[in-house]
């Protein structure tokens, strides 16, 4: 019964986005889907540093192979992006993403005040915050905070992961943390906190605002967004192969719920380490592979399904690395850094701003031209349509990639 | 309606201590709270121990370093940093645990609980082991003595001052992290200093730095000697006078106060009150013990609002459990993981403000994974959720590996429970007797209400049906048991 009325919904909105869009017909044949329009945003933190000099790589700059004379990456064996810039040589999905349009890189990209725990820079990175300021709530957060407000499911942000990152806390609704649907819980007392559950319902109590209410508040939302994403990770489940690493698994589970109709805006997925203070090629090339095989997949599946025009992907790490190779061929904590934006939908495609300048460092350090808080803002503003003023607390000028 | 000493005394276990022990149960009802919190402060009188748990490594390590001076550092090989890293990682694990355990087992409940305030109050990433448990000693040690005399000690001890980069902080560079934290965060509180008292006090604390072996060295030729004013006041200060200064704010007694308030009675700050101990707090140079006293000894402090009206932090609750339930564990590393995974990992404060508390300590999947502990403990249900890597302990390395080794012992014991993750038991052997004991003369019809008593601090909304459907009604001792697991599972328990 249940799944019948949810047919009837699929028929239902692909009724009206037909009459009133007649050119999308074209996609939905032969399968039934939400109709496109409903922008996402899926952002991928690489937890730990990434070497963003060795991702996007100055293969014309002398300074660059100075600096690091075991670690550079020749520009024989980088992927040509442009005559100055290659990329890594595991990002080959990445790099036939730039040829199509669909990759933009903006360089330099940091914060005031930069500073090197890992820990509180990601902290920084998940509230927004001034690197002076100890907030307690994340970006993310606050989205849910403006969009959900009295919803009975905090659905709208997800992360891939057993435990919720700080970006996704608000003040008033904290995001779900999910690493597969089947079992957003999974335990043996699970009969017993479903009937605590009903029998709490059934005497009724009016919601208070003692700690115990939120504390049953915050119960019913996880049983019943357990329910709701499960229902919905079944509806269109995608068959595109992924690769089965974790994030593979997490990508195609973010593509599945894409296809279904739940309300979800925001997901949220982690990769790491990459903290490579020694023998860091090897580790780089790890995570470069499974970074590149599961979003090669990912983007393959959105287009095959017509929805990459509606999903922004964007990467972040919470510093850079210093430009010079240390003593154990690897690299310490640096600053500023390069983001990766994926989409069918973007305005600026490719490079999107100038590369880093190796001469004019702050000792030894990148210094950040773009705030990480414009990036924000921009994602907030023109592919969520939310008010990123509030959100992040301040204006922030928009970049023109969305 | 007037609460009955049992109440009162649980609630001040919990707040004073973590929670009652087993063995307390009998004594609960026999005494008043101000008996209780005498003997509390008693059982605390006693200088602690200065709890060592460097590896013998690390200190050979460091006396050759002493004695060949500081060429030898440099020549470390890549294989030596690693063990001293990895050395460094485990002796502050065994410092995590062999501290929990004190938590657990030591009669000094009220010193060990304010040390645990002032853990999160003087908040500190550090991974070298001789910082942390340098820093640790001047806490526990000064716990309930003065103020002034713990904030100069923590300001002068390696923890700190590296973790706030005050080796940076020199004459002609200064770096004002350490004196805007002291402001902001130790003392005065945001908005009652300018951004100028910063900038002079920095220069006051300029060669204030720590050796090798961690102990405080005054680097002379780092110090600015000049004149600053700092809140108005101008001479030629070095750290200590600044520090004095800040002490002279009565600021600063309330808004340590404030977070004492709002740490041991109810985060929802009550002025009047708060005013009224912040003066005495004052008045009486900053002497901690007195003011935890007109706290626990307060008739307002035993109020209906205040009890019950604390979320529990991870570690108290886990404490609490255990102080109940005295059990041994398999491995200890699962205690470890259960904090990283409900996120409060003693000695890794997210940040110098260390943990926000309250309601933030709960989001879906954290309050899910407290109310799970219980049956986990029983071995009725499994670990099957990985914390996240935390990149300034593991230095670059994958993480989880204590959490994988113990998956792949458990592997043939995992069910089908599920699919994915890595699943482990925690294989906890509690030692019952005590508890069920104490029930021998609770009537069967009883025992639920008697036992929801016991461990709950406000009144449950999980109806007794519902706590007997889901225990085992084969047998008295195995209804204590499982009704004890279940009413613990409840979202009343995370509360104090």
């Amino acid at each position: 019964m249940y799944i019948r009325r949810k047919e009837f919904i699929q028929v239902g909105s692909l009724a009206t986005a037909s009459m009133m869009v007649p050119k999308f017909l074209k996609a939905f044949e032969g399968k039934a889907m939400v109709p496109p329009g409903n922008k996402v945003v899926v952002v991928l933190q690489l937890s730990g540093g990434n070497d963003g000099l060795n991702t996007v790589i100055p293969v014309r700059n002398d300074l660059y192979y100075k600096a690091r004379p075991k670690l550079g990456i020749e520009k024989s064996k980088a992927l040509t992006l442009t005559d100055e810039v290659g990329i890594h040589p595991a990002l080959t999905g990445f790099k036939e993403l730039f040829d199509d349009g669909s990759l933009s890189i903006l360089n330099n990209v940091g914060y005031p005040n930069p500073d090197r725990s890992h820990f509180r820079s990601m902290d920084i990175w998940h509230t927004a915050s001034q690197s002076t300021d100890y907030w307690t709530t994340g970006w993310v957060g606050r989205y849910l905070d403006a969009q959900c407000k009295g919803c009975d499911k905090p659905t709208q942000a997800i992360e891939l992961d057993d435990i919720l990152s700080l970006s996704l806390k608000g003040e008033q609704l904290k995001g779900i943390a999910v690493k597969d649907p089947r079992r957003l819980y999974g335990t043996a007392n699970e009969k017993f906190f479903r009937d605590v559950m009903k029998n709490h319902k059934a005497a009724n109590h009016p919601a208070g605002d003692q700690p115990v209410d939120y504390l049953y508040k915050t119960m019913a939302e996880t049983l019943s967004s357990a329910d709701y994403i499960f229902q919905q990770s079944k509806m269109h489940p995608t068959n595109a192969s992924y690769p089965s690493t974790g994030l593979g698994n997490s990508l195609k589970t973010v593509a599945s719920l894409i296809y279904s109709e739940i309300n979800t805006k925001v997901y949220y997925v982690s990769l790491g380490s990459f903290d490579t203070h020694i023998n860091q090629d090897n580790q780089q090339q790890r995570l470069f592979t499974e970074m590149n095989d599961a979003v090669k997949a990912f983007v393959k599946d959105l287009k095959q399904n017509n929805r990459f025009n509606d999903v922004l992907f964007f990467t972040f790490s919470e510093f850079g690395r210093r430009v010079a190779q240390n003593a154990s061929n690897g690299t310490d904590h640096g600053t500023a850094n390069n983001m990766f934006f994926i989409s069918g939908g973007l305005k600026q495609k490719g490079l999107i701003n100038e590369m880093p300048d190796l001469g004019n460092l702050d000792e030894g350090d990148l210094k950040f031209k773009v705030d990480f808080k414009n990036a924000y803002a921009t994602v907030l503003k023109k592919w969520l349509n939310a008010d990123d003023r509030s959100i992040l607390t301040k204006q922030y000028d928009y970049l023109n990639f969305i | 309606m007037s609460l009955s000493n049992q109440l009162k005394n649980q609630h001040l276990m919990w707040r004073a201590g973590f929670g009652p022990a087993v063995e307390q149960l009998p004594d609960l009802s026999k005494f008043t709270p101000k008996q209780f919190y005498k003997a509390l402060v008693k059982a605390s009188d006693k200088k602690p121990e200065f709890i060592d748990v460097a590896d013998d490594y690390l200190k050979g390590l460091l006396m050759g370093i002493e004695e060949t001076g500081r060429q030898k550092k440099k020549e470390m090989d890549i294989e030596d940093r690693k063990k001293v890293q990895q050395k460094n990682r485990e002796g502050v694990r065994n410092l995590n645990l062999f501290w929990l355990h004190n938590m657990v087992n030591s009669a000094s409940q009220l010193r060990e609980k304010m040390a645990f305030f002032w853990h999160g109050h003087f908040a500190c990433r550090n991974i070298n082991i001789f910082y942390q448990q340098g820093l640790l000693d001047v806490l526990r040690r000064n716990a309930l003595g003065n103020f002034g005399t713990m904030l100069k000690e923590v300001s002068q001890t390696a923890a700190m001052l590296n973790f706030l980069n005050n080796q940076q902080n020199r004459k002609d560079h200064p770096n004002e992290n350490f004196a805007r934290e002291v402001m902001e965060l130790f003392t005065l509180g945001r908005g009652n200093y300018t951004e100028n008292d910063i900038k002079e006090a920095a220069r006051a604390f300029t060669g204030w730095s720590a050796n090798m072996k961690g102990e405080f060295v005054f680097r002379r030729f780092q110090h600015d000697f000049g004149s600053k004013t700092v809140l108005g006041r101008t001479g030629n200060f070095d750290g200590g006078e600044v520090l004095d200064i800040l002490l002279q704010e009565k600021q600063t007694a309330r808004y340590i106060t404030q977070k004492i308030y709002r740490f041991f009675v109810n985060e929802k700050p009550d002025n009047d009150k708060i005013d009224w101990l912040a003066d005495r707090f004052f008045k009486n140079n900053y002497e901690i013990a007195p003011l935890m006293e007109d706290i626990f000894t307060s008739d307002w402090f035993y109020e209906d609002k205040n009890i019950g009206a604390l979320i529990k932090s991870p570690v108290e609750l886990m404490v609490g459990i255990q102080r109940m339930l005295p059990m041994k564990l398999e491995s200890e590393d699962s205690l470890i993981l259960l904090q990283r995974v409900l996120g409060q990992q003693l000695f890794y404060p997210p940040n110098v403000a260390g943990w926000p508390g309250g309601r933030n300590w709960i989001d879906s999947s954290s309050l899910m994974m407290r109310m799970r502990i219980p049956l986990l403990i029983n071995d009725t249900d499994q670990m099957n959720i990985s914390p996240k890597d935390d990149d300034d302990a593991m230095m670059g390395r994958k993480d989880g590996e204590p959490a994988m080794e113990m998956a792949k012992k458990q592997g043939s014991k995992q069910n089908a429970m599920g699919n994915g993750g890595k699943r482990q038991q925690i294989n906890a052997d509690v030692d019952w007797k005590p508890y069920v004991k104490y029930y021998e003369s609770v009537p069967r019809e009883n025992l639920e209400a008697s036992i929801s008593a016991n461990l709950l601090q406000v009144k449950s909304q999980v109806g007794t049906e519902v706590i007997k459907q889901h225990s085992d009604q084969s047998g008295r001792e195995n209804f204590i048991k499982t009704a004890t697991l279940q009413i613990m599972s409840t979202p009343e328990y995370q509360l104090c």
